[in-house]
């Protein structure tokens, strides 16, 4: 059986848990075995984990659960996966994610991958699965040696696809330790997708020239319902917040499609960013190093270009619906 | 407080990634290696300066060969008052892990950093696993840490934000950019480095459930493709019927 855990924010279902879920449908049916989703805490919507392959959807609810502690969801993951006989455990690599993978692999003592990006095969009982590492710079060929697996899968690794119906949530008693770390806040920007998550990202950088340009720039990400990015020293110099710095030291995306305007592209920003599947770069300069990295290239004044796309994107979408 | 800082050698970020022996080893030709930057920037100036702050102590622990001293002499160099090097090629972030908790399960650390993760491995394992084996409070993702009395207030990055959480010593944490700033290693760090204890230890018997088999660089893109910059039509025309993106 393989368990996921689906991951929730404020008592719903995240978009990342419908990608593990369909991610460990898929991988059940390669192994004609079933795939079943967990929750943790309190969830609404649940059920809807069904239509994206899970057969069945556990719940455990549990006041101790209402806020994450990396000890105590472990605990409670590694728990069902022993009681159920999970053969693989599959954990999305987001932030607690990444908490997660590594305790869940020591209580459970099974082999784990972080940051996998394709389906596992399976080679004389061997669990063999393919990861990128030194920043997408490189893939590795991986295989589990133990009987029991944890993978945690990159973001955008497959497309979730509805493909059945909902299933009821079945109730599970688990003893739930209690955690040793209390969460006081949580601040986070509500009504945007944040960058890890995110399919389009528009990013731009110091040929922007000045923060108020920015406008062009959110319009770009509005028509395309992207989200905004920006490169390492617009965020030291204050022109935008640190959150939206992606590259080495910032956050590593990889989203479908990047669109990096007035960014020379330096190796370290290249870094978080060329696990993109599509980038286009828009630059005055053409001799700017990340056209090398680029699918499509366009040079030019961006602050004629950006507008210019934003108008043929609003076209595009005006005409196909 | 004592404390614990476990530091890794990784390539430099600027390093041609190239690999040998038909893919299954990495090819340090010509290669710089440096102290994983978020274990230096981050994990091990924020642990000097609570030292500063709080008296105690900082111990650095590195599994690695002699050749990798020379970043260990760099972590004490910076300001760590001794090291323990585990000689050992580690072979997975399970086998590291066990090497770290069978040194710290007797030590008495009130606090073990590590990096959010490695630059070359990029797996963000090593610091869930110790706390796992440890079985200590885990917090990932570090970007600052603060003091409330004898509660730790961390601000832990996620998705789309922050997060502040209280936790009380012994904690595993990893840190991730904002934590402290990076530091240069003065003269006198760097003379006193030489004399600094620097324990090495055999590695404990340990088992590695998970193996990279073999490497390989991606495909060299092919040659971009560029469009008038008058023409914004071709370019979503591009992106929606060529790379199927829109």
């Amino acid at each position: 059986m393989i368990l996921v855990y689906a991951e929730t924010q404020d008592g719903k279902i995240k978009r990342s848990a419908l990608e593990s879920v369909y991610y460990g449908s898929r991988l059940a049916a390669t192994q004609g075995t079933t795939c079943v989703a967990l929750v943790l805490g309190q969830v609404a919507d649940g059920g809807k984990l069904g239509s994206y392959g899970a057969k069945e959807v556990w719940q455990v609810n549990d006041a101790k659960l209402a806020s994450f502690d990396s000890q105590t969801y472990a605990e409670v993951i590694s728990k069902v996966a022993a009681d159920k006989q999970a053969n693989v455990i599959i954990l999305p690599d987001s932030s607690n994610g990444k908490s997660l993978s590594g305790l869940v692999a020591v209580k459970l003592k099974a082999g784990v991958l972080s940051g996998v990006n394709k389906l596992p095969e399976w080679k004389e009982g061997k669990l063999y699965v393919e990861r990128a590492l030194f920043s997408g710079k490189a893939f590795a060929s991986c295989r589990i040696d133990s009987t029991n697996a944890v993978l945690s899968i990159a973001s955008n690794t497959l497309k979730p696809v509805a493909e059945g119906s909902e299933v009821p949530v079945t109730s599970l008693m688990v003893d739930v330790p209690e955690a040793r770390t209390k969460v006081l806040s949580v601040n986070r920007s509500v009504g945007i997708v944040p960058l890890p998550e995110a399919e389009m990202v528009v990013s731009a950088g110091r040929g922007m020239k000045d923060p108020s340009n920015w406008g062009i720039v959110e319009d770009l990400a509005a028509v395309l319902g992207a989200t905004t990015a920006c490169s390492r020293p617009v965020a030291d110099s204050g022109w935008r917040p640190h959150h939206e710095h992606v590259g080495q030291t910032g956050i590593a995306i990889r989203p479908n499609l990047y669109i990096a305007i007035g960014i020379s592209g330096a190796i370290q920003h290249l870094a978080g960013v060329n696990s993109s599947k599509v980038i286009v770069v828009i630059n005055k300069d053409p001799e700017a190093p990340f056209y090398k990295a680029a699918d499509y290239g366009v040079v030019g004044d961006l602050f004629e270009v950006v507008p210019r796309l934003t108008e043929a994107i609003k076209k595009f979408k005006s005409a196909s619906h | 407080m004592k404390l614990l800082v476990a530091i890794s050698q990784t390539p430099e970020t600027t390093a041609r990634i190239a690999f040998k022996d038909g893919g299954t080893a990495f090819d340090p030709t010509g290669v710089n290696f440096i102290m994983n930057p978020y274990d230096e920037w981050y994990a091990l100036v924020r642990a000097l300066e609570l030292k500063e702050e709080k008296g105690g102590s900082v111990t650095v622990i590195h599994c690695g060969p002699l050749a990798n001293e020379v970043t260990i002499r760099k972590a004490l160099a910076i300001g760590s008052d001794d090291a323990i090097r585990i000689d050992m090629e580690p072979d997975s972030a399970y086998n590291v892990a066990q090497q770290i908790a069978a040194h710290a399960a007797t030590a008495g650390y009130d606090i073990i950093f590590t990096g959010k993760e490695t630059i070359d491995y990029n797996g963000a394992l090593v610091a869930g696993m110790v706390a796992g084996l440890l079985n200590l409070p885990f917090i990932s993702h570090a970007s600052k840490m603060v003091f409330n009395g004898d509660k730790a207030i961390v601000t832990r990055d996620i998705e789309g934000g922050t997060e502040e959480i209280e936790v009380a010593v012994p904690f595993v944490v990893s840190a991730s950019k904002g934590m402290a700033e990076q530091r240069i290693p003065n003269m006198r760090g760097i003379m006193s480095a030489k004399t600094k204890p620097l324990q090495v230890v055999a590695p404990v018997a340990a088992e590695s459930l998970a193996k990279h088999i073999e490497f390989r660089v991606p495909p060299a893109k092919t040659a971009v493709k560029m469009v008038d910059p008058a023409n914004m039509d071709e370019l979503v025309r591009l992106l929606h019927e060529e790379a199927k993106v829109i």
